[in-house]
């Protein structure tokens, strides 16, 4: 780009035909504006007017609650085993869609999204239905002493089922445009699978796969309706932090379930950050290969 | 579906396609048929008469109701905000549109409990709306809301991408032909934008008719009235009727594929870009 800079001066755009009055602009940005402020940013500051509405003092008292407490590291620990997996098949799925050529490719990608368009409480219930005491597996769970719904590892499926596509879907058209050539160079070249895997592929998608994770993370960590079908609401012991919210909230401590809510909310800022870095962290290495290969 | 084993230098097929079929039969294929199977344990007439109860057709209604009605409200302030975004330079453009994927990453239980302080007849808006007339929380308008707070990144993140890639020459040629901004608008931008915006319209729609966590705080949940199917599933499960639920279930079921059909159909027939 900025080794042309004549052509693009003497082809100005001609901003009198394409743009539109100022009048226009500023009205049409002032909606946008209006809209994105009573629809996302004011519930958004919300949460944190809510949440320390009584002080600090108030909030961290929330904090020292034990099923709150426990309901935290429920989340994590939710989120610390379906996020690997989802992400060891998210990797595995876009290598090979993106890397080779098969029949039933296009199917293979709309399964892959199948979750995204369940709705959150029937991810849960198909789980209940399968292992739940009327479910096919239910009886022979009984009695065998195990217990998966209205426990801890109905509440891991059904996050990972929820979370399922998302690191897939931000990989799969990231290496699709970025093409194979590099990883043939590199084998060719003689480096092994695992060599060009951790060497060239990685490098090329970890903006787009540090995003994939992190999404899939916010969404593990904050799912509520499928969950809370699973989970049977057992406190101290199966609820997650959207579960716990819900219950203070009901029993009307809201300044506690806002304090909660503020923890996931300040996890949904740093998620767009990431966001938001990788999608420019990912324009660049574009317009850099673009820029090579011209 | 039959793999052919493609002809590469790059190792690995086999085992990541194997993992990756493996994977999504254990964890999606192989539940969600069994949903479809107990719901055939159900006779004919069962099946109907649960899913044709008052209640729940009241909650059909609702939902269809509420979601197309967000989804609509989605498409039109979608597109403006993605065109804003994408054509209109001004202070804190990056901002906004980061803000704009916050449905996205905000819990909706979160985004729930803050929409119903928010819009509540003592919340910062809900009391300007009161003495106008407006309840917005434990009426259809909350769920309406809830559903459009949702909804909105699918619309702008499938529209942007398009308006980045119109190209101004298109419009200068409409312009040097004689044609008012309007006519440009309505005759060449407007069409090309179209199958992205209700590619976007969709599955803003289709994620608004299975949301349950922003829609229970805000909707107040009043059977026949506020109640939305989703809702109905957990109270039929929560009253150990679990055939009720895998009924409404498998009907709602039917209907998002049949939605996600219709968005690959269309995304098929005028892109192979991704959302």
């Amino acid at each position: 780009m900025a080794a042309l800079p004549h052509i693009t001066k003497e082809t100005p755009p001609n901003r009198r035909s394409t743009g539109d009055p100022i009048l226009t602009k500023t009205i049409l940005i002032l909606i946008a504006v209006g809209f994105l402020f009573l629809f996302l940013l004011l519930p958004l500051i919300s949460v944190f007017a809510n949440a320390l509405s009584k002080g600090f003092g108030v909030y961290f008292e929330t904090f020292k609650d034990r099923a709150t407490i426990s309901s935290i590291w429920l989340t994590l620990l939710a989120a610390a085993i379906s996020v690997p997996l989802n992400l060891v098949f998210g990797i595995a799925a876009s290598w090979a869609i993106a890397k080779f050529e098969f029949m039933g490719k296009n199917l293979l990608i709309t399964l892959i999204d199948l979750p995204f368009s369940v709705s959150p409480v029937i991810s849960g219930l198909i789980y209940v239905l399968i292992f739940g005491r009327q479910g096919w597996f239910g009886p022979w769970l009984e009695a065998h002493h195990l217990k998966i719904i209205f426990a801890v590892p109905g509440i891991v499926l059904a996050t990972i089922f929820v979370t399922f596509p998302f690191v897939a879907r931000e990989l799969i058209p990231l290496m699709q445009s970025q093409g194979k050539e590099d990883e043939e160079a590199a084998i060719v070249l003689g480096a092994s699978g695992w060599q060009t895997f951790w060497r060239v592929t990685i490098p090329n998608i970890k903006w787009g796969l540090l995003y994939g994770v992190i999404l899939c993370n916010a969404r593990a960590m904050g799912e509520f309706g499928a969950v809370s079908v699973v989970s049977g609401h057992i406190r101290g012991y199966t609820n997650t932090m959207p579960l716990q919210i819900e219950i203070l909230y009901s029993e009307y401590k809201f300044e506690a379930a806002f304090a909660v809510a503020s923890l996931l909310a300040l996890l949904a800022l740093v998620t767009l950050v990431v966001k938001t870095l990788a999608e420019r962290r990912n324009a660049i290495t574009l317009k850099a290969q673009s820029m090579l290969e011209a | 579906m039959r793999a052919l084993k493609p002809r590469s230098v790059i190792p690995g097929f086999n085992i990541t396609l194997g993992f990756t079929l493996l994977y999504l039969c254990l964890i999606v294929l192989i539940p969600l048929s069994a949903t479809f199977l107990k719901s055939a344990t159900l006779t004919w007439p069962q099946f109907w008469a649960t899913v044709t109860a008052p209640r729940v057709l009241a909650s059909y209604r609702l939902t269809f109701g509420a979601s197309l009605c967000a989804a609509l409200v989605n498409a039109v302030f979608g597109f403006l905000i993605a065109w804003v975004l994408v054509r209109y330079p001004f202070p804190g453009r990056k901002l906004l549109d980061s803000i704009v994927d916050l449905p996205f990453a905000l819990p909706t239980a979160v985004a729930g409990i803050s929409l119903t302080a928010v819009y509540s007849s003592n919340g910062w808006m809900g009391r300007w709306l009161e003495p106008l007339g407006i309840k917005v929380a434990f009426t259809p308008i909350g769920v309406w809301m809830a559903l459009t707070f949702i909804g909105l990144p699918f619309v702008v993140r499938t529209v942007q991408p398009v308006i980045e890639e119109l190209e101004h020459e298109v419009e200068e040629a409409a312009a040097s032909l004689g044609a008012n901004r309007w006519q440009t608008f309505c005759r060449v931008i407007f069409p090309a934008v179209a199958p992205a915006l209700l590619t976007g319209f969709t599955l803003a729609f289709a994620r608004a008719l299975g949301e349950y966590g922003s829609v229970v705080f805000i909707a107040g949940n009043m059977p026949m009235r506020t109640e939305i199917s989703a809702l109905l599933i957990i109270t039929k499960l929560e009253q150990y009727d679990y055939q009720g639920a895998t009924a409404i279930a498998v009907t709602m079921l039917v209907i998002s594929f049949t939605l996600l059909l219709f968005i690959n159909w269309l995304q098929s027939r005028y892109s192979r870009r991704y959302a």
